[in-house]
């Protein structure tokens, strides 16, 4: 324990909020082990056909880029500026008065004040002025012009995949400049020349060809789906029936591939599992579109579009009538401000109508796709789910926002209202840390590699923060959240800043909380630990 | 170096306003005429290019709940549902920097933890330039009216409301400079917003306090004839220009400051005024599943097809048992 107070604090004790004397137009990117993701895989690469696949390395002098790296970046940049309004806004309309500065949990983490949205979003402006406005080619360095040379490239890299692109900064920009957008402008760009890391176009290729991120191939599908059926039969008695790829059900279920393969995901999936039983859902996985997720996002609009495109190529295989979408954070992003737009109109789909309960869910009237919280919480409003809230009891919880069902969707109260429903200990977190000023886990937009740890640990560091403090005001013993990248990188942000917090997903207190016909007497939660009536005098260690 | 790279481009362009005060026709006709013309053609030319840009996806930042389930209170303001959400949306950031209000301040205790204090001071310092600056533009309307608005008189008996002096002290007089000091020691002192600043930054600052100065000096100070100095505005306005000889070089200077800002506007930062229209992450609604946004360049991609999957898996499929749509 002191051990780890010392590495805390050792980190906490390198932040430096005050920048160098040296102006940042005169400092270059340092790749220091821990900081950086490893680059893409030129295997990956080139199955994407994505151009100049290679092998290289982010901290080698030489990145092996084309010669005409320059004029491939300028022309792309062209292009863009001329392609999207918001690229163009932003580039001009920054006044630096530093309001974003400190919203940006990597700098709160990490003090670098490259990680400041304002001067990251700098790094590429001060190109576009030098190369696009007249100001920049008369005035240079004193309006903030500057030559794009390989430094300057590799700056770019270093800090648009040190950006989780969670929008936080633009909501305290009085313009609305959204740094996530700047950022997924310089990562196509960075794109064209063959720079990405690995951690995202690995899962994009996957994705591409086996239908999700984990390359999970389908009779491994299948295999992990009757898993869980079976796991689900020994926790409760009841044997639930998961149909793939089933032609005429009326609904298609995606979630994210976390969901079927990983920890703590999985007690979620278990959750869906039950709940979809007991309600008689007529609904069907799909082996193809098994996957939620798009790593697109954080590649290119072009790769976003490709990735998703099979959502509704297999919901208009399959024959249902609509889709829901499980718990996941930057899926909804696509879901919602995307999908429809890309890959749309659903004309083949109708309006998503809840079988139990009659509402039509009107505000997908277009997209046709659900969000598992809003369809929940609307069977719980109407009294269709026999919930005993006491079984989660041993959990005292609160509810991280992930940063894009908050941001990008504007999701914040469904999620709440189900928690309050089956839990009986809930507390929220500061209120500058959650709902629309939610704090990112430090790892999303394929940052989330262990490679990339001591980042990752920083980013992290206020969300841990604000954690941390309910856990020590309230005992709070678990953060529940609806993104497959927090339930993947908050456990061990959380072994780091404040150990002994577990990690949740919603659907997981659900299951728990689930009465289901037919079950034996409920002693333990999916995770096989005894519920709180059944412990020793129900004394709770740590409440 | 930015700051006295700013400060020194102030002082020469006030120098060559000391001696082209000499020079009324360049200095009181020719000067704000090709200002005014370049504002015109620069602001328009910056926003067509921006208009011109098209807004391929929708996607607004919510900041608060989205409209879902009908016993969900929604935000209409801050997640806004419709074109009303969003107008109103816009007019809370446009006149009130509802965003800049947010503002808060991270501060890192020694016990490890982490404050996010209130913050209100650049919202303060904003909110009372800005409007001051309003405020004072309209009040210059008495100088191209004749006979004078009436607005632009009640704003004027408004604003001189205290009654102190005479002539008159307007109290965004007072403001307006309070403001820009501020937001200028705050440029200087705050690390984080030093190291940013760019010239660009500095300069607007310096030439709003020049022409505030001026203003205020030859109100309060070395007075101007005010008679022949809106002599020259109403011949300024209908294109008749005239110059009514007899006014101090300081109205000169003051006029050449005025002329320098809205000439360098359309090729700086103070386009933010148009731009912050334009921000697709405050002007858009959000109902994109409920309405679909229409993309006009949606490209063509190579896709990976459910046929070109099962062809791949084929036996794979077949082995876990999974329906085959090509036995």
């Amino acid at each position: 324990m002191d051990e780890e107070k010392s590495k805390q604090e050792e980190i906490i004790e390198s932040i430096d909020y005050k920048p160098p004397k040296k102006g940042w137009m005169n400092t270059k990117a340092n790749f220091k082990k821990g900081t950086y993701c490893y680059s893409g895989g030129a295997k990956f690469v080139d199955y994407l056909d994505l151009p100049f696949p290679r092998e290289w390395k982010p901290y080698e002098e030489d990145w092996k880029l084309p010669e005409n790296w320059k004029e491939i970046i300028l022309e792309g940049m062209r292009e863009r500026l001329d392609k999207y309004r918001s690229f163009r806004v932003f580039m001009d309309i920054c006044v630096r008065c530093g309001a974003c500065a400190d919203k940006c949990h990597f700098f709160i983490g990490s003090g670098d004040p490259k990680n400041m949205p304002v001067l990251r979003a700098e790094l590429l402006r001060a190109v576009y002025r030098k190369n696009f406005t007249l100001a920049g080619k008369l005035m240079g360095k004193m309006v903030g012009a500057r030559d794009l040379t390989e430094d300057v490239l590799k700056e770019w890299f270093y800090y648009f995949f040190q950006c989780t692109e969670c929008r936080r900064c633009s909501v305290f920009c009085p313009y609305g400049i959204d740094t996530c957008e700047i950022t997924m402008m310089a990562r196509e760009l960075l794109s064209l020349v063959g720079l990405g890391i690995n951690w995202i176009i690995e899962p994009a290729a996957n994705c591409f060809r086996t239908g999700n991120h984990l390359g999970v191939q389908p009779h491994a599908f299948k295999d992990s789906i009757d898993f869980a059926v079976d796991e689900l039969e020994e926790l409760t008695g009841v044997r639930v029936e998961a149909p793939i790829n089933k032609k005429g059900a009326e609904i298609l279920f995606i979630a994210p591939s976390a969901d079927y393969f990983a920890s703590p995901h999985y007690y979620t999936l278990l959750g869906y599992l039950l709940l979809f039983h007991e309600i008689g859902l007529d609904y069907t996985w799909s082996a193809y579109a098994s996957e939620g997720g798009n790593f697109g996002l954080f590649h290119s609009h072009e790769m976003i579009k490709r990735l998703n495109n099979k959502v509704y190529h297999e919901a208009k295989r399959l024959k249902v009538k609509w889709i829901l979408g499980g718990e996941c954070g930057h899926m909804w992003r696509v879901m919602h401000q995307y999908m429809d737009t890309m890959n749309g109109p659903a004309d083949f789909l109708e309006v998503p109508v809840s079988p139990l309960t009659g509402t039509k869910f009107e505000n997908t009237k277009s997209t046709k796709m659900v969000h598992i919280c809003e369809f929940t919480s609307d069977l719980i409003y109407n009294n269709k789910l026999d919930l005993d809230p006491s079984r989660n009891d041993h959990w005292n919880v609160t509810f991280h926002d992930s940063c894009n069902t908050s941001r990008a969707m504007g999701l914040i109260e469904e999620p709440r209202y189900i928690i309050k429903n089956v839990c009986n200990n809930f507390h929220e977190m500061p209120e500058n840390t959650i709902k629309e000023q939610t704090f990112c886990c430090g790892s999303g937009s394929g940052l989330g590699t262990d490679e990339n740890m001591d980042m990752r640990l920083r980013g992290g560091l206020p969300r841990a923060n604000a954690a941390k403090f309910v856990q020590e005001k309230y005992g709070v013993n678990v953060v529940s959240c609806i993104c497959a990248i927090d339930k993947a990188t908050l456990p061990p942000l959380f072994e780091y800043w404040a150990p002994g917090l577990e990690v949740a997903g919603i659907h997981e207190f659900v299951g728990n909380a689930l009465n289901v016909k037919g079950q034996n007497e409920r002693t333990t939660d999916f995770r096989g630990e005894p519920l709180k009536k059944f412990e020793g005098n129900g004394v709770k260690n740590d409440v | 170096m930015y700051i006295f790279f700013s400060f020194l481009i102030t002082g020469i362009l006030f120098l060559i306003a000391l001696l082209g005060s000499r020079n009324p026709f360049i200095f009181g006709i020719v000067i704000p005429y090709a200002a005014i013309a370049l504002f015109i053609i620069g602001v328009i030319h910056r926003v067509v290019k921006w208009a011109r840009s098209p807004v391929p996806f929708r996607w607004p930042t919510t900041a608060g709940q989205q409209k879902s389930l009908p016993w969900i209170k929604a935000n209409n303001l801050e997640s806004p549902y419709n074109i009303w959400g969003v107008l109103g949306r816009m007019l809370l950031e446009i006149l009130f920097f509802r965003s800049l209000f947010r503002n808060t301040k991270v501060e890192l205790r020694k016990d490890t933890h982490i404050t996010y204090g209130n913050n209100k001071y650049l919202w303060l310092g904003a909110m009372a330039f800005h409007w001051s600056f309003l405020i004072i533009i309209l009040r210059h309307f008495r100088f191209f009216t004749e006979p004078v608005i009436r607005f632009v008189n009640w704003l004027q008996t408004v604003d001189g409301i205290l009654e102190i002096n005479v002539p008159v002290l307007y109290i965004t007089d007072v403001i307006i400079v309070i403001a820009l000091i501020y937001l200028l020691i705050r440029r200087i002192t705050n690390y984080q917003v030093r190291y940013i600043s760019l010239a660009s930054d500095y300069f607007p600052l310096f030439l709003l306090l020049t022409i505030a100065g001026t203003g205020i000096w030859m109100r309060y100070f070395d007075k101007v004839d005010i008679i022949k100095v809106k002599e020259l505005a109403l011949g300024l306005v209908s294109l008749n220009p005239t110059i009514p000889g007899g006014i101090g070089s300081i109205f000169y200077i003051h006029l050449f400051f005025v002329s320098v800002l809205i000439a360098y506007f359309p090729f700086s930062k103070l386009m933010h005024m148009a731009g912050v229209f334009f921000s697709p992450t405050r002007n858009l609604v959000n109902n994109n599943r409920a309405k679909r946004h229409i993309n006009p360049w949606n490209p063509d991609v190579k896709v990976h097809t459910y046929q070109e999957w099962e062809d791949e898996f084929r036996d794979k499929i077949k082995t876990a048992g999974l329906p085959l749509e090509k036995k």
